[in-house]
C-alpha cells in the first residue's frame, strides 16, 4: 500500500496548518492584551477586549487541536516534546488560565478590575512569551532515546529561546495593534497605528536576526535551506518578508486600516513556511521524524476522515461568527 | 524533599487535583447549556417574559462557569503529555483520535456559536440566536461523549492490538469508541450533569422565594428544577446500578474495593453499609451490615458467592479506603436527591410547592450536592482502577514522563495557587451574581457610581450587553429605551421586589440611559 506514507505527510500539513491558525487568530488576541497597559483609559480597554471578546474561545481552540492533533496523529512527538517544554508549557497553560478568564471576570469586581486588568496583560505576556520560548527549544532541537525524552528539564532555557520568546512578543504585538487599527477609529486608532510601527520594526529585525542565527544551530537547518529544491524557495523567503514589511508600513503611513493587519499576518504565514522547510522531514529536531512519529495508518485515517469533514465547516462557522461581529467597534454605543 | 513525593505520586496527585477541579465546571455546563436551550426555546414558543428572563440570567452565569472550564480543560489536554508521556506514546494510536475527534466535532462547535449565543441576539435575529444557543448546547454533549469514551476505554479496553513498539493500536474503531463500560458511563454522566445543575437551579430558586414568596422567575425555575429531580433521579438511581454490574462484570476488583469486601462470601456477601476500612489488618472495622443484600443487588440470588480481595494479587489491589468513603457519598446523596424529588412530587401535588419553607430550605442545601456527589463518583471510577491506567495492562508507575521530582512538585505548588485563587474568585462571582433576584438585567458589581469621561452609568454592565454592538449594527433597542427607563427594575441592579408584568421592555436593555 504505498499511499499509505502520504498519510502522515497530511498529517504534519494539517497539524502546521493548525499551529499556524492559532498563531495567527490567538496572536492577535494575545497581542491585544499585550498592548492593554498601553491603552490611555478604561474605555479604551472595554474597547480592546470586546472587539475580541465573541471569539477569542474559538481562537484558543485551535491549540486544543495543535496538542490534541498532535496527541492522535504523532503521539511519539507529543511525548517527547511536552515533557522537554515541561516548565515553558507549564508557564504558558497558568498564562493562559489568568488572562482567559479576565475576560468575564473584569465585568464583575469594580474594586478588582485592575487586578483582571493586569491579569489579561500578564497572562497573554506570559503566554507569548513562553510560547515563543518553546518554538525556539524546539527549533535547538529535543534530545531523543529511546522513544523518551533524554534531556535535563533546563535545557529549553537558552539565549537563542529567549531571543525568540521576545521576537514572538513583537509580532503578537504587531497582530495586536493592526487588529485594532482595524477594528477602532479616533485617537485610539492612531495610537496603535503608531505601536504598530514600533512592533513591525522590532518583528523585522528579530526575524533577520533569527534567520541568520538559525544555520549555526544545527547544520540540517542550513542544508534544508541553502540545498536541493528549496534553495528556490529560500530566495523567496527574504523577498516575501520584504514584500509584506513594505506593504505593512506604507499601510501604517497612509492611515490604511486592513492593510497592516494583512501584511502582519502575511509576516506570519512567510516565516512559518521558512520554518516548516528549516523542518522537514523531521517534526523534532533533530532526528525524529515524520514518518517515525506518526501513528499508524489506522488512526491517520480514520482521524483524517473526520478531519475532512469537519475542519471545512469549522472555517465556514467560524468565519461566520467573525463576520456577524465584522466592521468597526462603535464607541459611542454605550460600550464601557 | 520527603522520600513518599517521588515523580509519580506528584504528577498523580497533580492529575487528580486539575481534572477534579475541572471535572465541576463541565458537569455544570452541561446541564446549564441544555437548560439555557430550553428555556430560549420556551421563551420563544411562549413569548412569555419570565423564560427569557431566565435565559438572560442563567446565561451570565453560565459565561463565567464556562469560562472556568475552557481553561481547566486546556490544561488537561497538555497533561497527558507533560506528566504521562508514555503513557501517551503507548495509547496515541488509539485514544488520540477520539480526543482530536472531541476536539473538532465539540469544542469548536461550543466556542464557534458561544459568541453569537452571549452577544449576538440583535445581531442574527431569533432564529438563528436559537440556532447557535442549540449548538453550544449539543457541543457540550458531544464533548461529554468523546471524553467519557476516552475515559471508559482506559477502564474497559477493547478493539485493540499491541504492535512491536508496544504501543496500542487500532483493530476495530467501532469496540474502541463503544467499549464496554462507554454507554453505561455516558448516560450515567450525562445524567449526573443534568442533575447537578437542576439542584443548582432549584437552590436559586428556593432561595429567591425564601425571600420573596411571590417572586415569579424563582417559582418557575424551582418549579423545573423540582420537575427535573423527580424525574430523573429514579433514573439515575437504575442507570447506577447498571453500571455497578457493569463495573462488575469487567473490573470486579474495583467492586470488591467499593463494597468492602476484603474476603470472599462463599455464600452471600453482606451489604456493609458503613464501617472503617483497615487496610493493614485486611478488614473492615465495626461494620454495620445486611447479610446476603450484596449478593442481592449484585448477582440477584440471596446465596450467590462473591469472591474478595483476598482473590486478587495484593500489588493490584486498588486502595479500598478512598474507594469505599466516596462510593458511599455518591449513593447518599443520590438518595438524598430522590428524597427531594418525591417531596416535591408530593408537595406539588397538594399545591404547596412553593409554599412549604422546609422544602425550600432542603433544596438550598442540597444546592451544591450534585458537584460532591459528581467528584465522590468520578473519584470512585478512578481510584478504583488503580494501579493500572489501561485496565489490567499498563500501570501506572509505567505511564509516567520521564520528568523530575522537583519539576512535577513545583508546577503542582503552582496550579494549586493558581487555581485556588483564580476558581476561588470565578466561584465567588457566580455566588453574588445568584444571590441577585433572577429577573436582575444588570449583574455587574458596583462599587459606586462611575463616571469617566464618556461613560455611561452602565459601565458595570454585562459584556454580553455590550458585544451587541460590537460593529455600530442598528439599535433595534433604542426605540425601548424609553419603556426600559420607566421599569424600575432597571433603575438599580439589584432588584429584590417581586416580578410584576412586565412593561415593554427590551430583552437586552442597554446602558446608555
Ligand atoms: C481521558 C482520560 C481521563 C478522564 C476523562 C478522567 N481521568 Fe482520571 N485519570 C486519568 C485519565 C482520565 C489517568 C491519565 O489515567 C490517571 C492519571 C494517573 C492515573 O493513575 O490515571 C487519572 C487519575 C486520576 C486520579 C488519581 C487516582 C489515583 O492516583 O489514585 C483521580 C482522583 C482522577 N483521575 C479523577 C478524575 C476525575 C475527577 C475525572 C473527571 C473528569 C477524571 N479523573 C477523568
Ligand atoms: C482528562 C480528561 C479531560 C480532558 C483532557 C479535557 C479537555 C478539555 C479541554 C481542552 C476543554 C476546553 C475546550 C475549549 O477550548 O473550548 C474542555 C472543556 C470541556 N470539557 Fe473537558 N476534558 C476532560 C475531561 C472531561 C470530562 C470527563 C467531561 C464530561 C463528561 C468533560 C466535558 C467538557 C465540557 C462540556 C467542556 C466545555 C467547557 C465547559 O463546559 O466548561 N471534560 N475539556
Ligand atoms: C444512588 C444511586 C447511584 C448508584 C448506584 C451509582 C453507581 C455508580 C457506580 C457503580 C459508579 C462507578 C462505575 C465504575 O467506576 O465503573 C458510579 C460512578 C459515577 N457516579 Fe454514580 N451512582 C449513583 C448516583 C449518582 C449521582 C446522584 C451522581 C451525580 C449527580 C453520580 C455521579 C457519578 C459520576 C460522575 C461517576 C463517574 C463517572 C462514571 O463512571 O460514570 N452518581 N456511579
Amino acid at each position: 500500500m504505498d499511499w499509505l506514507p502520504e498519510l502522515s505527510f497530511i498529517w504534519a500539513g494539517l497539524i502546521a496548518f493548525a499551529v499556524l491558525t492559532y498563531v495567527v487568530l490567538d496572536g492577535f488576541d494575545l497581542g491585544l492584551g499585550i498592548l492593554f497597559p498601553f491603552a490611555r483609559s478604561n474605555r479604551d480597554r472595554d474597547l480592546m477586549m470586546n472587539s475580541v471578546a465573541p471569539v477569542w474561545d474559538g481562537n484558543e481552540t485551535w491549540l486544543v487541536l495543535g496538542g490534541g492533533g498532535l496527541f492522535a496523529v504523532f503521539p511519539l512527538a507529543y511525548a517527547v516534546v511536552l515533557p522537554a517544554l515541561y516548565m515553558p508549557i507549564t508557564v504558558m497553560l497558568l498564562a493562559l488560565v489568568f488572562r482567559g478568564v479576565a475576560f468575564e471576570y473584569r465585568w464583575r469586581a469594580k474594586r478588582w478590575r485592575g487586578v483582571w486588568d493586569f491579569s489579561f496583560f500578564g497572562g497573554s505576556l506570559l503566554a507569548t512569551f513562553t510560547q515563543g520560548i518553546a518554538l525556539g527549544a524546539l527549533v535547538q532541537g529535543i534530545e531523543v532515546e529511546n522513544r523518551a525524552y533524554a534531556g535535563g528539564w533546563w535545557d529549553w532555557l537558552t539565549p537563542f529561546s529567549l531571543f525568540t520568546g521576545a521576537a514572538l512578543v513583537a509580532g503578537y504585538a504587531l497582530l495586536g495593534a493592526t487588529w485594532l487599527v482595524m477594528k477602532t477609529e479616533g485617537p485610539l486608532q492612531s495610537h496603535m497605528r503608531d505601536l504598530a510601527k514600533l512592533a513591525g520594526i522590532a518583528l523585522l529585525a528579530a526575524i533577520a536576526i533569527v534567520s541568520a542565527w538559525m544555520p549555526f544551530l544545527d547544520a540540517s537547518y542550513y542544508s534544508a535551506w541553502f540545498t536541493g529544491w528549496s534553495i528556490g524557495y529560500v530566495v523567496l523567503v527574504p523577498a516575501l518578508v520584504a514584500a509584506c514589511g513594505l506593504m505593512l508600513f506604507r499601510g501604517l503611513l497612509r492611515g490604511r486600516e486592513r492593510t497592516p493587519f494583512i501584511a502582519a499576518l502575511g509576516l506570519f504565514v512567510t516565516g512559518f513556511i521558512g520554518l516548516g522547510i528549516g523542518f522537514y522531514p523531521n517534526i523534532v529536531p533533530p532526528s525524529l521524524t515524520i514518518v517515525e512519529a506518526a501513528a499508524p495508518d489506522e488512526s491517520l485515517a480514520f482521524t483524517l476522515v473526520g478531519a475532512a469533514v469537519l475542519i471545512p465547516l469549522i472555517l465556514c462557522y467560524t468565519a461566520y461568527a467573525y463576520w456577524v461581529f465584522r466592521g468597526k467597534i462603535d464607541p459611542d454605543a454605550g460600550y464601557h | 524533599m520527603p522520600e513518599a513525593f517521588t515523580a509519580e505520586t506528584l504528577a498523580r496527585l497533580q492529575f487528580a487535583f486539575t481534572v477534579s477541579f475541572h471535572i465541576i465546571f463541565p458537569a455544570f455546563s452541561i446541564g446549564l447549556a441544555s437548560y439555557l436551550a430550553v428555556l430560549n426555546g420556551l421563551w420563544l414558543k411562549t413569548r412569555d417574559r419570565t423564560y427569557l428572563h431566565l435565559f438572560d440570567y442563567w446565561k451570565k452565569i453560565f459565561a463565567v462557569a464556562f469560562g472556568m472550564g475552557v481553561v481547566s480543560g486546556i490544561v488537561m489536554s497538555y497533561q497527558f503529555g507533560t506528566n504521562w508521556s508514555v503513557f501517551s506514546d503507548k495509547t496515541g494510536p488509539v485514544l488520540g483520535p477520539l480526543m482530536a475527534y472531541e476536539v473538532l466535532s465539540a469544542f469548536f462547535l461550543e466556542a464557534g456559536f458561544l459568541g453569537i449565543m452571549l452577544f449576538g441576539r440583535e445581531r442574527v435575529g431569533d432564529g438563528l440566536h436559537m440556532f447557535a444557543t442549540a449548538m453550544v448546547a449539543l457541543g457540550t454533549l458531544m464533548s461529554a461523549t468523546w471524553i467519557l469514551s476516552v475515559n471508559s476505554w482506559m477502564q474497559t479496553p477493547a478493539g485493540y492490538g499491541i504492535n512491536d513498539v508496544g504501543q496500542f493500536v487500532p483493530v476495530d474503531w467501532w469496540q474502541i469508541v463503544f467499549n464496554p463500560s462507554f454507554p453505561y458511563r455516558l448516560v450515567h454522566m450525562v445524567l449526573a450533569a443534568y442533575l447537578t445543575t437542576a439542584f443548582v437551579v432549584a437552590a436559586v430558586g428556593a432561595l429567591h422565594i425564601l425571600r420573596h414568596k411571590d417572586h415569579k422567575e424563582a417559582r418557575r425555575q424551582f418549579s423545573m428544577a423540582m420537575w427535573m429531580a423527580a424525574l430523573v433521579t429514579p433514573i439515575q438511581i437504575f442507570a447506577g446500578d447498571a453500571h455497578g454490574l457493569n463495573t462488575l462484570e469487567y473490573q470486579p476488583q474495583k467492586v470488591m474495593a467499593m463494597e468492602g469486601h476484603y474476603d470472599s462470601h462463599p455464600d452471600g456477601a453482606p451489604l456493609i453499609l458503613f464501617g472503617i476500612p483497615d487496610p493493614d489488618a485486611k478488614e473492615i472495622r465495626y461494620a454495620i451490615e445486611i447479610p446476603k443484600l450484596s449478593s442481592l443487588i449484585l448477582k440477584h440470588d440471596l446465596n450467590a458467592p462473591m469472591d474478595g480481595l483476598d482473590t486478587i494479587p495484593d500489588e493490584d489491589e486498588p486502595p479500598v479506603e478512598i474507594v469505599f468513603w466516596s462510593f458511599r457519598i455518591m449513593v447518599g446523596l443520590g438518595f438524598a436527591m430522590l428524597g427531594i424529588g418525591v417531596w416535591s412530587l408530593w408537595l406539588r401535588y397538594r399545591g404547596r410547592l412553593y409554599d412549604t419553607p422546609w422544602l425550600l430550605r432542603a433544596a438550598l442545601v442540597m444546592g451544591p450536592s450534585g458537584f460532591v456527589a459528581v467528584l465522590a463518583g468520578w473519584i470512585t471510577t478512578e481510584v478504583g482502577r488503580q494501579p493500572f491506567t489501561v485496565y489490567n495492562l499498563l500501570r501506572t508507575s509505567d505511564s509516567l514522563a520521564p520528568v523530575a521530582a522537583p519539576a512535577v512538585a513545583a508546577s503542582l505548588i503552582a496550579f494549586i495557587v493558581v487555581y485556588f485563587l483564580i476558581f476561588g474568585a470565578g466561584t465567588i462571582y457566580i455566588l453574588l451574581m445568584m444571590n441577585k433576584a433572577p429577573n436582575t438585567v444588570r449583574m455587574g458589581l458596583r462599587d459606586g457610581p462611575v463616571r469617566a469621561a464618556g461613560i455611561t452609568p452602565g459601565t458595570q454592565m454585562e459584556p454580553d450587553m455590550m458585544g451587541n454592538r460590537a460593529a455600530g449594527g442598528p439599535r433595534s433597542e433604542e426605540a425601548h429605551s424609553e419603556a426600559t427607563t420607566a421599569d424600575p427594575r432597571y433603575a438599580e441592579d439589584e432588584v429584590p421586589d417581586p416580578p410584576r408584568r412586565q412593561t415593554g421592555h427590551d430583552d437586552t436593555p442597554k446602558g446608555d440611559r
